[in-house]
């Protein structure tokens, strides 16, 4: 499901997305199509933009949000033409912030990277845009205070979306060493392991709502 | 008049020609004024007239027009009298208009006047002036012909009965003349002064005109940052899209692309448009940043911090969202501040503080740098405070050296209550 008002834009993304053995199974214009389109097609992954028809504000965003209110567990990836942390704060906010994901727009361009992102998303994990997420550790030094500075590394690659793995191989260390900082980070900032939580997702959320 | 060459000039003509045509014009005012007043006061009996009596009150426009043009003859600058344009075509609109104007009731004060009491000075001050003189140069004529070559009567007053004394009394006339030429002058200034005073208020026209510059700095204030929000929408529907459009074109051609020279051309122009789309997104956000339209000051403030090189800790809390002018004013204010702070304090942490408080508000932007800073000296707080006084506000600087810098902004505003404001949802 793609939501963009630009014409190019959407035609493009719908090559990338099918190129990647996606389908789109319904391109719309603007936020009321939006919310009509989900009701009918119910797809894996809604990806849209901020701004959009009618009003060219932030309609696209406050349709995501109105999606994940009527079905928490719906992936929505919204792309922004913008580095907002209101508009990714307001989005983490609708469910419990997982399978959602805020990207810069121009993070489309790293067509692999967005395609990673863009499944991390579906399968319900969190991805935040690198920008956004080099703003929160500039800002928020309190409850990161503990971490130690390759904690911090970790955190926001996790943020970022990325996997055990991907985080291991982009530090050059091992996977098991990650999985030591991740537990490192999840005592630090108090998040006690329990069932049916998405740790990871509490991690990056714990930060940002500070 | 204190020049030599004033007696020989025209000057003293012209005095007369004004005080005479003064008399004649104060005569003729009075005239109509009374014969309006007759027959207006007459038919009011009969309930008709009543409207016909604020023709009466319209009546100084006329006079105080005519007394204008008049002064030319006196007075080289000429005097403006500007009434105010009505704000609708039409009659009524131009009666309101005219009847809720001071300088309306205020030439109907001088129509008056003239016609009971200025026109009889200017009337007798000419004739003073100008036959008294006139009258004992006239001696030696007079003996001649009136008096019969034997004896006649000064100004009804000396009698002179010998053609030496007639002809000295002549010349003491002619000296009389002068100096009634001067009293003529001054009576003319002194007549034209009043005028001038009465009709031609200077003040109301400053008024007008402060009012007049004030909303026009307001129209061009607005214009300013239509023109902003228009080149922002211009950027981001046109030419943002097109290079995301282009750097995903080039990302999937990498991807296509074998490797070799093609592949690592393709990934230079890659990293280019990449670069590219970040610059254009800092430009389009320095023009205007849509979380203030968005989200308001607030947001905007939280997000200008968020920006700054130096750390910045926030305490802005406003009720809802303030008019768009006082919220664009007051953030690229907060902007230039943070700036500010970043390239010249040398300050390891800056503070936003802020409120809306009794229709006013106020932020606070205050660092732990060295200070010294000069709002006058080449800084873009120059413009800005431009922009704050345009908006009635006020914004005020303390950076003794040593610091601590201190920037004040505050702007009389009102608050719209959170969920009315012009955000779509």
């Amino acid at each position: 499901m793609l939501a963009e008002d630009s014409v190019l834009l959407r035609e493009g993304l719908i090559g990338l997305l099918a190129r990647f053995g996606h389908e789109v199974v319904a391109a719309v214009g603007d936020a009321p199509a939006l919310l009509t389109a989900v009701e009918e097609h119910t797809p894996d992954i809604v990806v849209t933009d901020v701004r959009m028809p009618p009003g060219f504000q932030d309609e696209g965003l406050h349709a995501a949000v109105r999606l994940r209110e009527r079905r928490p567990t719906l992936p929505v990836l919204v792309l922004s033409q913008y580095v907002q942390r209101t508009y990714a704060s307001e989005l983490l906010d609708s469910g419990d912030g997982s399978g959602v994901g805020y990207l810069l727009k121009d993070r489309v361009g790293q067509v692999e990277e967005f395609v990673d992102a863009l499944h991390e998303v579906a399968t319900g994990g969190t991805v935040l845009d690198p920008e956004v997420v080099r703003r929160l550790l500039r800002r928020r030094h309190d409850p990161l205070q503990h971490l130690t500075p390759r904690e911090r590394e970790v955190l926001a690659l996790m943020a970022e979306g990325r996997s055990n793995g991907a985080i291991a191989r982009t530090l050059v260390v091992s996977e098991a060493a990650i999985g030591k900082h991740i537990n490192g980070i999840l005592t630090k900032l108090n998040l006690p392991l329990e069932e049916g939580t998405h740790r990871r997702v509490a991690a990056v959320l714990a930060y940002l709502r500070g | 008049m204190s020049r030599p060459g004033f007696l020989l000039s025209a000057w003293p003509w012209r005095a007369a020609a004004y005080l005479l045509t003064g008399a004649v014009t104060g005569a003729v005012t009075l005239l109509v004024i009374v014969a309006v007043t007759a027959v207006c006061g007459a038919l009011a009996l009969l309930l008709v007239g009543l409207p016909l009596l604020v023709m009466v009150a319209l009546s100084g426009l006329p006079v105080a027009s005519a007394e204008r043009r008049r002064l030319r003859l006196i007075d080289d600058d000429p005097a403006s009298g500007r009434h105010r344009e009505p704000a609708a075509p039409g009659l009524r609109a131009w009666l309101t208009t005219r009847l809720r104007e001071r300088a309306t009731w205020r030439e109907l004060g001088y129509a008056l006047l003239f016609a009971v009491l200025l026109w009889p000075v200017d009337a007798l001050a000419v004739t003073v002036a100008l036959l008294l003189p006139l009258s004992v140069v006239a001696t030696p004529l007079l003996l001649a012909t009136v008096g019969g070559g034997e004896e006649t009567k000064v100004l009804k007053l000396w009698t002179v009965s010998t053609w030496p004394t007639a002809c000295g009394v002549a010349v003491l006339g002619l000296l009389l003349m002068a100096l009634c030429c001067y009293a003529l002058g001054v009576a003319a200034g002194a007549r034209a002064e009043l005028t001038r005073v009465l009709i031609a208020s200077r003040e109301d026209e400053l008024d007008a005109r402060v009012v007049e510059l004030t909303s026009s700095r307001v129209r061009l204030v607005d214009a300013f940052e239509a023109e902003r929000r228009r080149i922002e929408r211009d950027l981001h529907d046109g030419a943002q899209q097109r290079l995301v459009a282009l750097s995903m074109t080039l990302g999937l051609a990498r991807l296509d692309a074998p490797p070799g020279p093609l592949a690592d051309q393709l990934a230079r122009a890659h990293e280019q448009a990449a670069q590219a789309l970040t610059e254009l997104r800092e430009l389009i956000h320095d023009i205007h940043p849509k979380v203030l339209t968005d989200y308001g000051l607030q947001a905007a403030v939280a997000d200008a911090a968020d920006r700054s090189a130096v750390p910045v800790d926030v305490d802005v809390e406003l009720p809802g969202r303030l008019p768009g002018p006082v919220e664009s004013a007051a953030y690229f204010v907060v902007c230039e501040a943070l700036a500010n702070v970043a390239r010249h304090s040398g300050a390891t942490r800056a503070r936003v503080s802020g409120g809306h408080r009794d229709g006013r508000l106020f932020l606070q932007v205050c660092d732990d740098g060295r200070g010294g800073a000069d709002a006058a000296v080449g800084s873009g707080l120059t413009g800005l405070a431009d922009r704050v006084s345009v908006l009635d506000g006020r914004l005020a600087l303390s950076s003794p050296p040593g610091g601590p810098t201190l920037l004040l902004v505050e702007v009389p505003c009102e608050s719209v209550p959170a969920g009315t404001a012009d955000h779509c949802g």
